[in-house]
């Protein structure tokens, strides 16, 4: 595959039509209709989707394969770069003066110590910007520099340059602010009664009085889960440089490179088409470097408008804690209640998101969440009021999972009380309520198409051998006579997830591709949406490659660049396959429509109505002799989606992703210590384009999870982040990893490329209640707020006497 | 803020003083200066140009900067570049020879173990010296080898299959 000269590659000539290249198929071979949305005719996508989709599937020789990542090499080379690997001379270094107080009036601020340090270039405060002194996003509440008021422990106040680090560190220790600290406020519940409420959402459907009356079993808990760190390994980092013409080019570690061009625009005044943002090889981003990076952009824009230098701005892993969002701490209320079949009747819950100090993304985190809230479960009669709450906090903001995974905790936690009320199997109990094709979710979306959620929770089982759980685990089970206080337990968890920026985010959610063939064959394609490991470079190569007819090695992508292709949203929601994805085909397709007309002349002297395969080099060169286009801008456009915010209905995203899983541990009920043996995690994706990729998404959400139900949370006093280092905010590392058994399950989505829907954020979402679930089985202990630390699991057992000595140690 | 006669002057920013190093960088002899407060991540990324050792936390406690130093890994953001006077080190440009790959690095393009990639080099330099020592490997022993590199996105699963990969390759060979 590397050697392009002995390439035997094809590209196949049809001469009676493209109609059998759009080939997919549908799970039972049925016919589908599907409009896309907007869209005016023309463009081959469009025409595929507006007739029947019912084709025998044609042999793929690239999609679906699970070949190695097409950016591997240069990483194991270590020859990657990323943003702290460019270096630009005259480059200074920017930092800035953060807030030490979670809420406080500045008074005074001098900056005559800090500027006579050696080296130091220049300082900026609020009243030095050019544009507006605002990151836009949603609720445009969030200043870039904090001018009068500090609303959160780490807001930044006045930025500096200088020609070395430790130059600037200096100079940042010597700038002095004074403060009137004023009181914060710290909690949900004190933010509430305050009336600081950012965004509410409320799902009614049915009557959930009546339900809850006539139900013969209710119950009512309430969830707590913690701030998550993205801890992605590279922290957030910008290097902003002139380019020359009036304008300043921004190379960052970032997903969302127009979101960022967005912000830098506001911020310096200046029109979109003076920012170019080019994004770098990313070391992780989980959502962590959705909207964050805006401010470090913004800021070394700043700087370098001011200073006509480069300026480059690498967070330290303690400002990185500090200062970027997290995942938002949840507290929720949820009460079900039952009939007496086993069935849902009636479901009541209150979500309260604890925001931060700033909207940011909290609105639609809340949206999200609001909307998965009662799982993938058939209910009557509901009633979800979700609530994003400020405080003076770190902003809050996406996360991997985008405001599902608390509500996934409490959701999955309750259906195991119920079922454990009713004496049933939690399994029995989930596929008696579980959505079947046809049903309407609580926001009323009939989902008919791509529906895999009963076979991959049965697929889930079997793997994990669910039925037998009680002859290998649960309370009375002692798995090793030598340790008889070790119990082991089995949990399960069921979701689904709406895939792309649904209803909400309808104005995001196009997107834009380029691809151009080089005289040579060679392809270079461009798109909006950024590679951040999760291996989109490789799938979007297969799909190009699959579509072109031609050898994988002969497609390239270019970094995502804003001068490249028109704004294509955000690299969140899943939606990047999809979307990028079929951005990609269209522009193929039209590539292709351009080609054929030339080719068909030169093939008339051949057999007409047999297909013709010519290679591809001799395809382009007898195409560019013709003056042909080798290249097109792709575009899509997702089909309709609808939400009516009054009651909260509508069909609010194209296409969900099914998941379930199985966690299976063993609990030491001495030190409260678990040790996960094994998870098995399915997904129905639709297609899978890359089953290796596909598994190392599930693998790596997998263990975030058990992060996530484990051990992960920041502990803060006052506002601040006590543990901001790795050795302090702890994620699972090497000697913690459980076997893995991934499994995908497909039920073609007939918009997406090759039947495809979304994989990035399903792994994670189900784990933490599958994780208490199964310590439950284990021990009967039901834990309702993560992380499931030894300490709170020990201490739910009743602190067993054996560690007594512990308790003492401790001053209890 | 004190003023007066006795004013504090600008801290001064650290020795800056030059100290020649001369260490075997890569098989290669190589010979410079760098001040006493320099750590050798900055010199073998700044000074020397080797951007594929990556600094994660500037701790040690994630080990995206491991380096091997006359044959241990080490976190390069924990030595001082003078310390690596009269030293071997190899990074992970030093790997790899003109015509191939070393196999570990074959094992983990082969094994998808790579995601972001921003943990690998450091990874990949750690399994190179736990396979030297130990080319028959277990499980549980990779896993404790690399106890001391944080991935946040692989889940570390294809980064064991990977190093068993090697191992096996390493075998045949």
């Amino acid at each position: 595959m590397r050697n392009l000269a002995s390439d035997q590659v094809s590209f196949p000539i049809l001469l009676n039509g493209f109609a059998s290249l759009l080939s997919r198929t549908t799970a039972q071979g049925s016919e589908v209709r599907l409009k896309p949305d907007g869209s005016k005719g023309g463009s081959l996508l469009e025409n595929a989707n507006t007739f029947p989709v019912k084709v025998a599937e044609k042999a793929l020789t690239v999609v679906g394969h699970p070949l190695p990542r097409v950016d591997a090499p240069e990483k194991v080379k270590g020859a990657a770069r990323y943003v702290d690997d460019l270096s630009f001379s005259g480059m200074l270094y920017g930092g800035a003066v953060r807030s030490p107080h979670p809420r406080a009036r500045i008074k005074k601020i001098i900056l005559s110590r800090a500027l006579s340090v050696p080296g130091v270039v220049t300082a900026m405060i609020a009243g030095d910007i050019p544009g507006k002194n605002l990151i836009p996003l949603i609720q445009q509440d969030q200043p870039m520099l904090a001018e009068k008021i500090v609303n959160h422990i780490g807001e930044a106040i006045i930025l500096l340059a200088a020609e070395a680090r430790a130059s600037l560190q200096e100079a940042i220790q010597r700038v002095v602010v004074e403060y009137e600290p004023l009181p914060p406020v710290l909690t949900i519940e004190e933010g509430y009664r305050r009336g600081e409420v950012i965004s509410h959402w409320k799902i009614t459907r049915g009557d959930v009085e009546e339900g809850l009356a006539a139900s013969s079993l209710v119950t009512e808990e309430i969830y707590r889960t913690p701030y998550q760190e993205h801890a992605y390994l590279e922290t957030n980092g910008m290097v902003a440089v002139p380019d020359g013409l009036g304008g300043i080019v921004v190379y960052g570690s970032l997903q969302c490179p127009f979101y960022v061009q967005n912000a830098v625009s506001a911020v310096l005044g200046l029109p979109l088409h003076k920012i170019r943002i080019v994004q770098m090889a990313t070391g992780g981003g989980f959502g962590g470097k959705e909207d964050a990076p805006s401010l470090p952009a913004a800021m070394t824009a700043l700087l370098s408008l001011k200073t006509g230098r480069p300026v480059k701005m690498i967070f330290s892993r303690e400002e990185d804690m500090m200062v970027m969002s997290k995942r938002h701490p949840a507290k929720i209320r949820y009460k079900a209640g039952v009939n007496g079949e086993g069935k849902l009747a009636a479901v009541e819950i209150d979500y309260f998101l604890d925001a931060g100090a700033y909207a940011t993304l909290s609105p639609v985190v809340l949206w999200r969440g609001a909307l998965h809230a009662a799982g993938p479960y058939r209910i009557p009669n509901v009633k979800i009021n979700a609530y994003a709450v400020r405080t003076n906090k770190i902003p809050s903001g996406a996360f991997r999972g985008f405001g599902e995974p608390q509500v996934a905790f409490a959701c999955e936690s309750h259906m195991d009380i119920l079922a454990h009320a009713l004496s049933m199997d939690p399994l029995e109990f989930r596929m008696k309520n579980a959505l079947e094709p046809g049903d309407e979710t609580i926001t009323g979306h009939k989902v008919t198409v791509s529906h895999g959620l009963r076979e991959v929770m049965q697929k889930v089982a079997e793997s994990s051998e669910w039925s037998a759980k009680d002859q290998r685990g649960g309370r009375d089970f002692i798995p090793d006579q030598s340790r008889p206080w070790l119990r082991r337990g089995v949990g399960f968890s069921a979701l689904y997830y709406g895939v792309g920026l649904g209803a909400r985010g309808r104005f995001l959610n196009p997107a834009g591709a380029s691809v151009v063939i080089a005289p040579d064959g060679s392809v270079t394609i461009a798109v909006g949406t950024t590679e951040i490991g999760q291996g989109m470079y490789t799938v979007l190569s297969q799909i190009a490659a699959e579509e072109l007819g031609c050898n994988i090695s002969r497609v390239r992508f270019v970094e995502p660049d804003t001068s490249r292709v028109p704004d294509s949203g955000p690299t969140v929601a899943s939606r990047t396959t999809i979307m990028s994805g079929n951005a990609i085909r269209d522009a193929c397709m039209k590539i292709k429509e351009q080609m054929r007309d030339a080719l068909s002349g030169h093939l008339s002297g051949h057999l007409s109505g047999l297909p013709i395969t010519l290679p591809f080099e001799e395809a382009v060169k007898y195409c560019r002799e013709r003056q042909v286009h080798l290249s097109a801008q792709g575009w899509a456009v997702p089909p309709p989606t609808t939400f009516n915010e009054e009651k909260g209905q509508g069909d609010a995203y194209i296409t969900y992703t099914w998941s379930a899983n199985a966690v299976e541990l063993e609990v030491d009920t001495l030190t409260g210590e678990v040790r996960v043996l094994r998870v098995v995690s399915g997904h129905d994706v639709g297609k899978i384009i890359n089953p290796q990729t596909g598994e190392g998404q599930i693998e790596g959400g997998v263990v975030q999870g058990l992060g996530y139900a484990l051990v992960e949370e920041h502990l803060l006093d006052h506002g601040r982040i006590l543990n901001d280092q790795f050795s302090t905010y702890i994620i699972p590392v090497s000697p913690d990893i459980p076997e893995i058994i991934p499994i995908i399950v497909e039920h073609p989505y007939p918009w997406g490329p090759y039947g495809a829907k979304g994989l990035g954020e399903t792994p994670i979402i189900g784990i933490a209640p599958a994780v208490t679930n199964a310590i439950f089985h284990a021990t009967g202990v039901r834990l309702l707020e993560i992380p499931a630390t030894p300490e709170r699991i020990w201490t739910a057992l009743g602190a067993p006497p054996a560690s007594e000595k512990a308790q003492q140690m401790r001053g209890q | 803020m004190r003023k007066g006669k006795h004013q504090r002057k600008p801290q001064s920013m650290g020795d800056r003083s030059e100290h020649p190093i001369s260490m075997t960088l890569n098989g290669k002899k190589v010979t410079l200066e760098a001040p006493p407060t320099m750590r050798l991540l900055d010199l073998l990324r700044e000074r020397l140009f080797l951007t594929g050792t990556k600094e994660g936390c500037g701790k040690g406690e994630c080990g995206a900067c491991t380096v091997i130093m006359n044959g241990k890994a080490v976190d390069s953001c924990l030595v001082l570049a003078c310390q690596a006077n009269h030293a071997t080190i190899t990074t992970v440009e030093g790997l790899a020879s003109e015509r191939r790959l070393d196999p570990i690095q074959e094992a983990f393009i082969q094994e998808g173990a790579s995601q972001c990639g921003f943990c690998i080099p450091g990874i990949i330099m750690a399994a190179r010296v736990f396979l030297d020592h130990h080319p028959d490997p277990t499980l549980p022993e990779i896993q404790e080898a690399l106890a001391g590199n944080l991935c946040r996105c692989t889940g570390y699963s294809k980064i064991f299959r990977a190093v068993l990969t090697a191992a096996s390759m390493e075998k045949r060979d």
